[in-house]
């Protein structure tokens, strides 16, 4: 008897998660393309707070393709991604929808949501420079960047990689084609070992001598600094200074993090719910703990860590610019040969 | 490898044959279709059309990806033949001390996806890692910057490492035709007085001709898809290239042709392979295959097989196992066990082993069906059905993608119009999706091994169980599967490992909370965190060691193999 009540409640269970989650009240359903680790303790927090259980897939390319081929019967009800251009992706492909509430537009600035509400950040992070510790160097320009006196002295990753895109397009805006190519070319001509890795090991390049200077998120100091990763990252972390650099004619490129309403989203109401509470005090202090980024909601409290590196200065290129000029930049790195 | 001439003058007229072979024919035609389908899913999506893409490769890209993927094609190549053969040949014409430990142990390196390799050697030889810390205290510097050593991030730094991964690829094959097919034709030339080196030469190696090509062309494929390693060793492949169209210049439809052309060139090498060797037959006419005669080596010369034997062993797998280890133990007292990785281990081990199931039965329906049916077209259908493997796994996971979503749709529709209930997406939701995406991506595997194995079994042996009056079935059940056992076991192991390892696809089409040793490794390395999942790593390997010794077990139980 006991058993087939067993079979029964097991056969039960199979069904409703066949039947997907669309069905269950209280829950939502989250495709991030943040990673688990970064995305976990604010989840945590929400769930505490809310009740509401937010399952997950982390998704890291091909999260639009997967929502536009689940169409209508997608379960997925909140989209969340790094870098502005993916998240216009996801609104140019019709797989979002706009969500009218006070609290986000109160908390996000207008210059960081999309016009239409589809999107909204959550955080920024500032594209830095790393430099050794020993290095006479307060301040740098992005078009210093290229100047011969660095030869054999740069470190970073793949032009393609989205943090250098976006980079790039910004700089399209402020200078045009023809001197964005220019400066590529000169990086490319500084460079101490081949474009590649990720931003961490521009750190760790420093520290090993092969170059002096890297461009990475600021984000990674933090982690590093914080101990987090153990005592021999916190002593990379303490090897390097963090300079912000700026544009010449203006600040510091940053990029988001940010979210987006699902079109079908089946659970739309809770969706809702987690975009409010990411923007909430507590969660964006957490994004600065837990990440060390920036909050995006002025006047939130910012990470002693990440409070160390400066006051940030942040570039007043629109985001809507560096999503137009992408493809242009990537097309220019493969030009320039930035990568080979 | 099927002899066509022989089998038509042997077998029942063609009309019986015919009706003999229809059910197998059946299966055979659903299981490419549904190899196909991802892939006709992917002709849609590059008949979008994408303005202005070749020009821009023709111009910046293609001459140094091309160059850049030949180079790394041919040196992997190269040296996997040169370990794959060479370490197969060692193992089975010598003996020594150590030989039978050698002959599993040879094959762990292909519990290692190459993406760890290549974090665990570029931690162990950085500048700072410990290999040039010691090399520096040795030599009396203080600090890198006085002295390095070359940066591993390099095309000759991808080659050594994806060379050094994949060369079992061919051992496995190599060593397992050495041992059935050469032992009475090397005891032949032994009694004519023809040298060793003369046997490997001219009798061994031309005879195991079939297994390095289909070896050396699997290791090939892994290579060409890798993404991680190469990314992370600098080399720019064309497999980067697609990347990068698709996910920086959000241009699907290019992706989606550049991956057809790159299709198109695996297939027309391969071909080009087979075309090579059209005339040549491989099946001995001998009974039951003997047993290899190992030359008995001592002292000294001993030593030196072993040592040469375990060099791969010992870069390829315990060095990078090592390292993990030493990196998960640090972890554990930092941060200690995470009961998650349990989970993941589980989920891990029961997607894989499911897949392989699957994956090897559809590879005996489809090596079966062309030996039932010796046909051009059911060569055909084999080729098409093993298209998948020549696919980058991120293309492949968009492809089924793509089928599996449409699928689960339009039932999701029908059932709401007609019963008013919806189900949710059935495929995805279930991780069939999944187990779909390896299956097309690693059926070229099974039926690549399960193929090589038939073909050692004379034709004779079929032919005398149909006359007897067993069904085909009956024939596959009582001749074929236990004579290639080994065969279906190589072919378990190497699918088992390859889904366990894959992580493009499933990253792509698993469902909510739910997720693998690799897509958890790959999330923390992701954030540059990669030690944060040593554990995980070093799982990913143990989980992976696990076959290898199930095979070597099934091998030492067999006598035939």
């Amino acid at each position: 008897m006991t058993i087939s009540t067993k079979t029964r409640l097991a056969l039960c269970t199979a069904t409703l998660a066949l039947l997907g989650t669309s069905v269950a009240a209280q829950e939502l359903n989250l495709y991030t393309s943040r990673e688990p680790g970064l995305v976990e303790p604010l989840l945590a927090a929400f769930t505490e707070e809310t009740g509401i259980k937010v399952n997950t897939v982390f998704l890291k390319d091909g999260m639009a393709e997967r929502v536009a081929s689940e169409g209508e019967s997608s379960p997925a009800d909140l989209l969340m991604a790094v870098d502005a251009g993916n998240l216009a992706d996801l609104v140019d492909k019709g797989l979002t929808q706009p969500v009218e509430s006070e609290v986000l537009t109160a908390a996000v600035p207008e210059n960081l949501r999309d016009p239409g509400n589809q999107w909204f950040a959550l955080s920024t992070r500032a594209r830095v420079v790393y430099a050794a510790k020993d290095l006479e160097l307060d301040s740098i320009t992005y078009e210093q960047l290229a100047d011969p006196a660095w030869k054999g002295k740069l470190c970073i990753r793949s032009g393609q990689h989205p943090y250098n895109t976006g980079l790039i397009s910004a700089y399209l805006s402020h200078h045009g084609a023809e001197a964005t190519e220019a400066w590529l070319n000169g990086m490319k001509a500084n460079l101490a070992r081949q474009a590649g890795g990720g931003d961490r090991d521009g750190a760790k390049d420093i520290l090993g001598g092969i170059c002096d200077i890297a461009v990475a998120n600021s984000y990674y100091v933090g982690l590093m600094r914080s101990g987090k990763g153990g005592d021999e990252q916190r002593a990379w972390g303490d090897a390097i200074k963090v300079i912000q650099p700026t544009f010449e004619d203006g600040g510091t490129h940053v990029n988001i993090s940010g979210a987006a309403v699902a079109k079908n989203a089946p659970n739309k109401d809770e969706a809702v719910k987690l975009l409010e509470f990411l923007v909430s005090d507590e969660a964006q202090k957490i994004y600065g703990s837990a990440n060390y980024e920036h909050p995006v909601k002025p006047g939130a409290d910012v990470d002693p860590i990440v409070a160390s590196f400066g006051e940030l200065n942040v570039d007043a290129t629109p985001l809507t610019d560096i999503v137009k000029n992408r493809a242009e930049a990537s097309a220019l790195v493969d030009k320039v040969g930035f990568d080979n | 490898m099927t002899d066509t001439a022989e089998a038509t003058a042997t077998a029942p007229s063609s009309r019986r044959r015919a009706s003999l072979g229809a059910g197998w024919v059946v299966a055979s035609a659903v299981i490419a279709a549904l190899v196909l389908a991802p892939v006709g899913a992917l002709i849609w999506q590059a008949a979008q059309g994408s303005e202005g893409l070749w020009q821009h490769l023709a111009a910046y890209v293609l001459p140094h990806a091309l160059g850049q993927t030949a180079m790394l094609m041919g040196g992997v190549g190269l040296l996997v033949v040169l370990i794959g053969t060479g370490t197969a040949w060692l193992v089975t014409a010598y003996d020594f001390p150590g030989r039978r430990v050698l002959e599993w142990a040879l094959l762990l390196p292909l519990a290692v996806p190459t993406y760890i390799v290549a974090y665990a050697y570029l931690d162990l030889l950085h500048p700072l890692g410990p290999v040039q810390s010691l090399v520096r205290d040795l030599l009396g510097y203080d600090s890198p910057r006085e002295f390095r050593l070359p940066d591993i991030r390099s095309m000759t730094g991808a080659i050594l490492l994806l060379g050094l991964v994949l060369y079992p690829y061919v051992y496995l094959p190599t060593r397992a035709m050495f041992m059935t097919q050469a032992a009475s034709l090397v005891e032949v030339s032994r009694t004519l007085g023809t040298s060793p080196r003369q046997i490997f030469w001219r009798v061994a190696l031309p005879l195991a001709r079939p297994a390095i090509a289909v070896g050396t062309s699997l290791a090939l494929m892994e290579t060409l898809n890798d993404i991680g390693a190469s990314e992370f060793l600098g080399v720019r492949s064309l497999t980067i290239s697609i990347y990068t169209t698709w996910v920086t210049r959000s241009d699907l439809p290019g992706a989606a042709q550049i991956s057809l052309a790159l299709i198109l060139l695996v297939v027309a090498l391969v071909s080009l392979e087979r075309w090579a060797r059209r005339r040549q037959q491989y099946t001995t006419g001998a009974r039951r295959a003997r047993r290899f005669r190992p030359q008995q080596l001592k002292g000294g010369r001993a030593a030196a097989a072993l040592a040469l034997g375990l060099m791969p062993v010992l870069l390829g797998f315990l060095v990078p196992a090592l390292f993990l280890a030493v990196e998960a133990w640090k972890r554990f007292q930092f941060a200690g066990l995470s009961d998650r990785l349990l989970t993941e281990a589980r989920n891990t081990f029961l997607l894989s082993a499911g897949a392989t199931l699957a994956v090897l039965i559809c590879g005996l329906v489809i090596a079966y069906a062309a030996r039932v049916l010796p046909h051009r077209g059911m060569a055909v259908l084999g080729r098409i059905a093993s298209l998948g493997y020549a696919m980058p796994g991120t293309v492949l996971g968009l492809g089924v993608l793509i089928v599996a979503a449409n699928l689960d749709r339009l039932v999701d529709r029908t059932a709401q119009e007609w019963f008013g209930v919806s189900t949710g997406l059935i495929l995805i939701g279930s991780g069939l999706a999944l187990g779909y995406a390896y299956l097309a991506r690693f059926l070229a595997i099974s039926i690549g091994s399960i193929e090589a194995g038939f073909s050692r079994i004379p034709r004779s042996y079929d032919n005398a169980a149909r006359t007897l009056g067993h069904g085909s079935g009956a024939t596959l059940r009582r001749i074929h599967l236990p004579l290639s056992r080994t065969a279906i076991a190589a072919a378990g192991l190497l699918v088992f490992v390859d889904c366990m390892k894959e992580l493009s696809a499933t990253l792509m089409l698993r469902p909510l909370n739910f997720e693998t040793l690799a897509t958890h490794l790959y999330g923390e390395a992701a954030r540059g965190t990669y030690e944060e999942a040593a554990l995980a790593a070093l799982a990913i390997v143990i989980v992976g060691v696990l076959p290898v010794i199930l095979l070597a077990r099934v091998r030492h139980d067999d006598p035939g193999a």
